[in-house]
């Protein structure tokens, strides 16, 4: 089980290694999205401070959306899928090892981008902590849950779209919860109800995504 | 139906007749509307780990992927069923499918009939039981058609299963082969793959 896991996740990474035009597109977004507001709603540092917290995590939902597309897909369109399948490990562990090597590949390279963006937006250096930390805490809800979605909407034409209206409602609660922590230290009342709560949420899509990606996953190549 | 260890079942049809679903059938990908699949006396939805390890599928799609080396894809073809095998245990594997010449060139370059090779060099570490192939010849040439059918010959002999589908004659003399025709049998005027059908 150890070994098909590792297996599946090394796989991803070795295919994003060798096409890493694929998964920068999605930090491009990231970076491009988030350096409009300012030029957008002006330079007014107080104002840029209020809407940071949103505007970083909105535009980190999207650009998981624009990921989570080829998630499956290409798998799916090449029969490596099928053959995953077939492998003697539940589907399940194939789904979290798609969404760990997601999360690696498109949840960690935005820790690292997104304090610089901060900086953008005049955050506090204590704002800009707890900024990555919700990050690292609400990604992987965006990878598992991101799963769940491309999973569904194998194999559809037109998946994308659907993708997108399916799986942005079930992002709410990581937006709410990931940017009202930054607001909260923001506003001087501490991050720790908003973060363990987010927390929560990880460890809820932790244990139901990968299952509920499985079973979309026999079904979307029966 | 049964297929004891030994024998090779070739599934013969024409086009739009149900083998690729019955082997999709076989396989556990697609669940029966009605009846069951078994193995060792078990249903396969009851011990689909054990089916799985003991099975592998070669679909129409060769499950290659086109980025990385025909070394890589065999690697981890047998890493996802819980083998860990080095380069050095699959290249002679490669080379006795015709790869030397290609084994660290991305699958992308490769032809269509290589890269099915590629994914029956899967078929060939995995050490399964129970081969099920759909269509296994497409895009081979002559000498590849003359490897599968060693391959074949090895594996029954060897105490292995094949379930097969094909519309190539084979020649697989010495191998305890059951037919099983789906649909009507077809009428072939062309005396040649008449003889060939027979002979299989």
């Amino acid at each position: 089980m150890w070994r098909f896991l590792m297996t599946v996740i090394r796989r991803d990474l070795l295919l994003a290694a060798r096409r890493k035009g694929d998964w920068l597109t999605s930090q491009f977004f990231f970076v491009m999205v988030v350096s409009m507001f300012p030029l957008g709603i002006g330079a007014d540092p107080e104002q840029l401070r209020r809407v940071a917290g949103g505007v970083l995590w909105v535009a980190a939902l999207l650009a998981s959306l624009l990921s989570l597309q080829r998630l499956y897909a290409d798998d799916h369109r090449d029969g490596s899928l099928e053959q995953m399948l077939l492998s003697p490990q539940p589907a399940l562990i194939l789904a979290l090892g798609k969404a760990i090597a997601h999360w690696l590949i498109f949840g960690l390279p935005l820790l690292v981008i997104a304090p610089l963006l901060g900086l953008q937006f005049a955050l506090p250096p204590d704002a800009i902590g707890t900024l990555v930390i919700s990050l690292a805490i609400g990604t992987p809800v965006l990878s598992l849950l991101g799963g769940v979605g491309a999973a569904l909407t194998l194999g559809l034409r037109g998946g994308g779209t659907l993708l997108t209206l399916l799986i942005l409602p079930l992002y709410v609660p990581a937006l709410i919860f990931g940017a009202g922590a930054v607001d909260g230290v923001l506003a001087g009342m501490g991050a720790e109800a908003q973060l363990s709560l987010l927390g929560a949420f990880m460890g809820l899509c932790l244990l139901l995504a990968p299952w509920v990606t499985g079973a979309a996953l026999r079904v979307s190549v029966d | 139906m049964d297929l004891q260890a030994g024998q090779l079942l070739l599934v013969q049809g024409g086009n739009g007749r149900g083998k690729t679903s019955f082997l999709r059938l076989l396989s556990g990908l697609s669940q029966p509307a009605a009846g069951e699949v078994r193995w060792n006396g078990e249903s396969i939805d009851r011990n689909r780990e054990a089916y799985h390890q003991a099975m592998v599928y070669l679909a129409h799609a060769n499950g290659v992927k086109d980025d990385l080396t025909p070394v890589e894809n065999v690697q981890i073809y047998a890493g996802l069923r819980g083998q860990k095998l080095v380069p050095a245990e699959i290249e002679p594997v490669l080379v006795r499918m015709g790869l030397a010449a290609c084994l660290d060139l991305p699958a992308r370059v490769l032809s269509f009939g290589q890269r099915r090779r590629v994914a029956l060099a899967g078929l060939l570490v995995s050490g399964a039981l129970l081969w099920i192939l759909d269509e296994p010849l497409t895009g081979l040439d002559v000498r590849g058609v003359a490897e599968v059918e060693t391959l074949l010959r090895e594996h029954v002999q060897a105490g292995g299963m094949v379930v097969m589908t094909t519309h190539q004659p084979l020649r697989l003399q010495g191998v305890d082969t059951v037919p099983l025709q789906i649909g009507p049998v077809m009428q072939v005027d062309d005396p040649v793959s008449v003889s060939a059908h027979e002979e299989a």
